[in-house]
């Protein structure tokens, strides 16, 4: 990793002391039950691990060989791109104006930052009742546009569903880094720019974003993660992976086949989604953040 | 002096011995988890209360511990970790899983015996009791609350497409008529369906007699393979595929997602669970009526019984014998006609014994609330080999696959035989590894 | 901001009210679905405008008809629990996470950059697949059913780790070299410059701890066996019948905004803090 301090701190005990609370806790808490999952994928036994026996790789073979598996790699890319990109600039475009304006400033945050706490549960059934091809009210206003909306039996409509609500949830938490990030721009960056003849948009390129990158860089890393982990609650209630397999994102099937109790094949599926993040974080770390000014 | 101290040794052994009075009284826990939220949540508590007021040795307690699926999952993670609760409800869908768990459950059957119970398999309903039984006749888990497939039909629609409104289509050949009619009149969804895979191929293959699995649809062993895709199904899915051409079938979502369609007077009929009677009841703004589901007229044998969905009561193992008793003592007062017969006129879930239903009707309830009988009617009937119920593991992701083929059929992309022999084939893996999961 | 741009502005707040009224717009129906009753929001399509059923849906929300409220777990007491929760998991995430980032920044030692990526792959699982032997740990120590075994678990993510390691890569040498040169040592420099920097940080990281400690489901779900140990959401969830029975939207609906006033009232506070660090960093 290309980017360090040059003035840093001497101590042969301190660091450790410092990375104690935290690593106690993961070691504890995460790295010794995800080894206990991440072992049953190289296992196969009943649901009350009554009868395990080791079956080696056998279980990532059968995900090798089922087609609709291999399908779900290109669901999972388009939908996670989707969802980065626009959740990322749309919540910038936001949190810029937010930023500028003085009039109605806290309103307009606090109403844009408020809709992160509503809890997943009840945001599906929301979507169901603004979406839902029968009783759905924007369904309602989309057929009287004359717009053919069915999310059930039309792949794209159901993409563009999940994709929406995905980005939906993502925005208050990313329109909220941002404000963090341009709080913490000094004014007087900004006030020299424009005194030297700066227009609002060359400001925003020249100073604002390249001092933003930290936050961006952050971003994407986050947003990509939840893209790929933690909208399986969004896919559940809006189309359960249907029409057909079509938004069936990876950890959509995974965490429904964990529900179902195959345990052994879910936990295999998570190492295969592990091992991609993984890549995708270090091809970031490599190449993104090279470009990031600190 | 001397009686200062034998006061105070006379009150220290008398205060010592008070709590070990109070702790012989206390009754015995009996842990419950459940997935009864809503309405259902009240009823449950008011079982378990009923209970604890009956008696004074056991006290169970109900706890609300997600749905089906998360229940199941934290259930299974307790008793991996040693802290099991007495009873666990597992929706239908599970029964295999818990069934083929080793040592992990104690049979009805088996309990009831131990805790000195009188227990008669004969007394409870065939069709209700065949699910969560196994072949040779003993009962595995309690029946909790079942419920099963039904037509729904809007008697308002149907008058204005000129139907007689007191006339439910009794054959597919009838239904598909009244639709074309219903559609004449306006309607832009005649027919639709709730829960696809429970209504459209497993309750169908039992109503008409023909297998959905082998091995007696998994009765027989982890060896069982599917089989829906039989000329019959095919022949009937293709039919609702016909149907969708021509705007007389709409499809509407999975799960119970469409029962909104015919809640709010979209759909004009529709099927579904007779546990939606209750939902249908307090809120349509439509009369509307219930009736068993259609069948082919020349089937031979149809039609037979339909399957119940819903979920059972299973005993885990692990637990001091004194709180199996109280578990036993629950599941008889559970199954006593007054309180099955209170809890299905509630909740609109089957009784599960006959006596239960019996006195339903001899209190008239029946004639007071008409359609609320359509769903006992089906089950009172001795069942088949082929109609008993389904036990086959991975269910769940099952259902998922015959929704996903279903799907395709519905969008146009695949003939219902295309769909159906696919959903057979990545069926049979699940069930391979199933197998082999739960060998020896 | 700087210069007076009318239409600038006036783009600005277009785009603002559309943003508000694409987002808010679901928090929206959900407001008016619980002002009506259950039969009404049934009827295809929703109604759209607030019904005259409010104070009697609040009413019978916040002091539940009968058990109509989880269990026997009054809403005042699942409100405690979630707030004990999300302060407790907010806090905890951000003092850990401060001290880790401190020393993975601002010190050299070996596996140092081990350690970072050991922190950042507790991101890289989902959460449902660990939840049974997570429990099993939980259970060995004798922490089911109380706040340590429901919050513990939860503090160990790398989110905030890693965006005080983004921030504090963008902190200027010469302050540390300043410090160093007046004699302080790393913890003086922690105190006393870093962590007051850090605010604005700190109070989006807080905004976004608590309300992900507010809004934990299968955690608390599992990790408890008794309902007088349930926050708020579980009781939303529990009111919501599933599968086959009437649920009351409207009074879940109800709850689900009841619930929904802690966190607003977070985010309303700090915005002031915010401010606050806004002018802190004008050194």
């Amino acid at each position: 990793m290309a980017v360090e301090k040059r003035v840093v701190f001497r101590s042969r005990w301190l660091p450790w002391l410092l990375l104690a609370p935290q690593g106690v806790v993961i070691a504890v808490f995460f790295f010794w039950p995800a080894g206990q999952a991440l072992l049953q994928s190289l296992q196969q036994s009943d649901a009350f691990g009554g009868s395990v026996s080791w079956v080696g790789l056998d279980n990532f073979r059968a995900l090798w060989s089922d087609p609709v598996y291999l399908a779900s790699f290109k669901t999972t890319v388009i939908f996670s791109v989707l969802v980065v990109v626009l959740g990322m600039s749309l919540s910038l475009l936001l949190a810029v104006f937010a930023d500028r304006v003085v009039r109605g400033s806290s309103l307009y945050k606090t109403l844009l930052i408020w809709p992160y706490a509503v809890p997943p549960a009840i945001a599906g059934v929301l979507w169901l009742f603004m979406f839902s091809p029968s009783v759905g009210i924007v369904s309602y206003w989309l057929h009287a546009l004359g717009i053919p909306w069915n999310s059930l039996l039309d792949s794209t409509d159901a993409m563009a569903l999940i994709v929406i609500a995905a980005v939906w949830q993502q925005i208050s938490y990313n329109f909220l880094f941002f404000l963090a990030g341009l709080a913490s721009i000094p004014k007087s960056l900004i006030e020299a720019a424009a005194i030297d003849g700066a227009r609002p948009w060359r400001r925003f390129w020249t100073i604002q974003l390249p001092l933003l990158s930290p936050t961006v860089f952050f971003l994407i890393s986050i947003n990509a993660v939840y893209a790929f982990l933690e909208t399986f609650p969004i896919v559940d209630a809006a189309t359960q992976g249907g029409p057909g397999t079509s938004t069936s994102i990876m950890v959509y099937k995974l965490v429904y086949d964990f529900k179902a109790l195959d345990l052994n094949n879910s936990a295999a599926q998570s190492v295969v989604l592990m091992l991609i993040l993984v890549a995708v974080t270090i091809v970031q770390f490599k190449y993104v953040e090279n470009k990031v000014h600190y | 002096m001397k009686l200062k101290l034998q006061l105070t040794a006379a009150a220290f052994a008398l205060a010592c011995a008070l709590p070990m009075q109070a702790q012989a009284q206390a009754p015995i826990q009996i842990q419950w988890w459940h997935s009864m939220s809503g309405p259902l949540g009240e009823w449950v508590t008011d079982l378990a209360k009923g209970f604890n007021e009956s008696q004074k040795e056991y006290e169970v307690v109900p706890t609300y511990k997600g749905s089906y699926d998360d229940s199941m999952a934290a259930g299974i993670a307790a008793y991996r970790a040693g802290n099991a609760p007495n009873i666990m409800q597992v929706f239908e869908v599970g029964t295999a899983t818990m069934m083929a768990s080793k040592g992990a459950i104690v049979p009805v059957w088996k309990i009831m015996q131990e805790g000195g119970q009188k227990f008669d398999v004969k007394s409870y309903i065939p069709a209700v009791a065949s699910y969560y039984t196994a072949s040779n006749g003993q009962m595995l888990s309690l029946p909790f609350n079942s419920s099963t497939t039904v037509f729904f039909y809007n008697k308002d629609a149907f008058k204005a497409a000129g139907l007689d409104p007191d006339k439910a289509p009794l054959t597919w050949e009838e239904v598909k008529a009244d639709a074309i009619k219903l559609k004449a009149s306006g309607s832009k969804c005649p027919l639709t369906t709730s829960w696809e895979s429970w209504t459209q191929l497993e309750s169908f293959s039992a109503w008409h007699n023909v297998p959905f699995a082998s091995h007696n649809n998994g009765f027989g062993g982890t060896a069982a393979r599917l089989e829906f895709n039989g000329p019959l199904q095919v022949r009937h899915i293709q039919d609702l595929a016909n149907m969708e051409k021509e705007g007389l079938f709409v499809y509407k979502g999975r799960g119970n997602v469409p029962d909104a369609a015919f809640i709010s007077g979209d759909c004009a009929m529709s099927m579904g669970s007779s546990s939606t009677y209750g939902q249908l009841k307090n809120v349509a703004k439509f009369a509307f009526a219930l009736s068993p589901l259609p069948y082919y007229a020349d089937v031979k044998g149809a039609p037979q019984n339909t399957i119940i969905g819903g979920a059972s009561l299973w005993a885990m193992a692990g637990k001091p014998a004194a709180q199996n008793k109280g578990v036993a003592a629950f599941f008889a007062y559970l199954s006593s006609p007054e309180v099955q017969a209170a809890s299905h006129q509630r909740t609109g879930y089957l009784p599960i014994t006959t006596a239960a239903y019996e006195l339903t009707e001899k209190s008239g309830y029946y004639q007071k609330n008409p359609g609320t009988d359509v769903a006992v009617n089906q089950m009172v009937r001795k069942t088949t080999d082929k109609s008993r119920g389904i036990r086959l593991g991975n269910y769940l992701q099952i259902r998922a696959i015959i929704n996903e083929e279903l799907e395709q059929v519905w969008s146009g992309k695949k003939t219902a035989k295309q769909a159906l022999d696919t959903a057979v084939e990545r069926g049979n893996v699940l069930l391979a590894r199933f197998q082999q999961a739960n060998k020896g | 901001m700087v210069e007076r741009s009318p239409k600038l502005d006036f783009l600005a707040h277009v785009i603002l009210i559309l943003g508000v009224v694409v987002i808010a717009f679901p928090l929206y129906v959900a407001i008016v679905a619980s002002t009506h009753t259950a039969a009404e929001i049934f009827q295809s399509p929703m109604p759209m405008l607030p019904g005259p059923h409010l104070v009697q849906n609040y009413r019978e929300a916040l002091l539940g008809t009968g058990n109509a409220m989880g269990s026997n777990a009054p809403v005042a007491r699942m409100m405690f629990v979630s707030l004990v929760m999300a302060l407790t998991i907010a806090i905890g995430k951000i003092v850990i996470s401060l001290l880790s980032a401190f020393a993975v920044v601002y010190f050299r030692f070996p596996f140092r950059m081990l350690c970072f990526w050991a922190i950042f792959v507790t991101l890289m699982l989902p959460v449902e697949v660990r939840v049974g032997p997570t429990y099993h740990v939980v259970a060995s120590l004798g922490l089911i059913n109380t706040f340590a075994g429901m919050t513990i678990p939860l503090i160990a993510s790398a989110t905030a780790t890693f965006l005080f390691r983004q921030f504090f890569l963008t902190v200027p040498e010469e302050l540390v070299e300043a410090a160093r040169m007046d004699g302080a040592g790393p913890m003086r420099f922690f105190w006393d410059i870093l962590v007051p920097l850090s605010s604005t940080s700190i109070a989006a990281l807080f905004v976004i701890q608590f309300i992900y400690g507010w809004t934990q489901y299968l955690w608390p779900l599992i990790a408890t066996t008794s309902d007088n140990m349930y926050p708020i959401v579980i009781g939303i969830r529990y009111m919501m019948a599933g599968g086959e029975s009437l649920t009351p939207w409207n009074l879940v609906m109800a709850t689900a905004m009841l619930a929904m006033i802690p966190p607003a009232l977070v985010v309303i506070l700090m915005q002031k803090w915010f401010v606050k660090g806004l002018v802190d960093t004008e050194k």
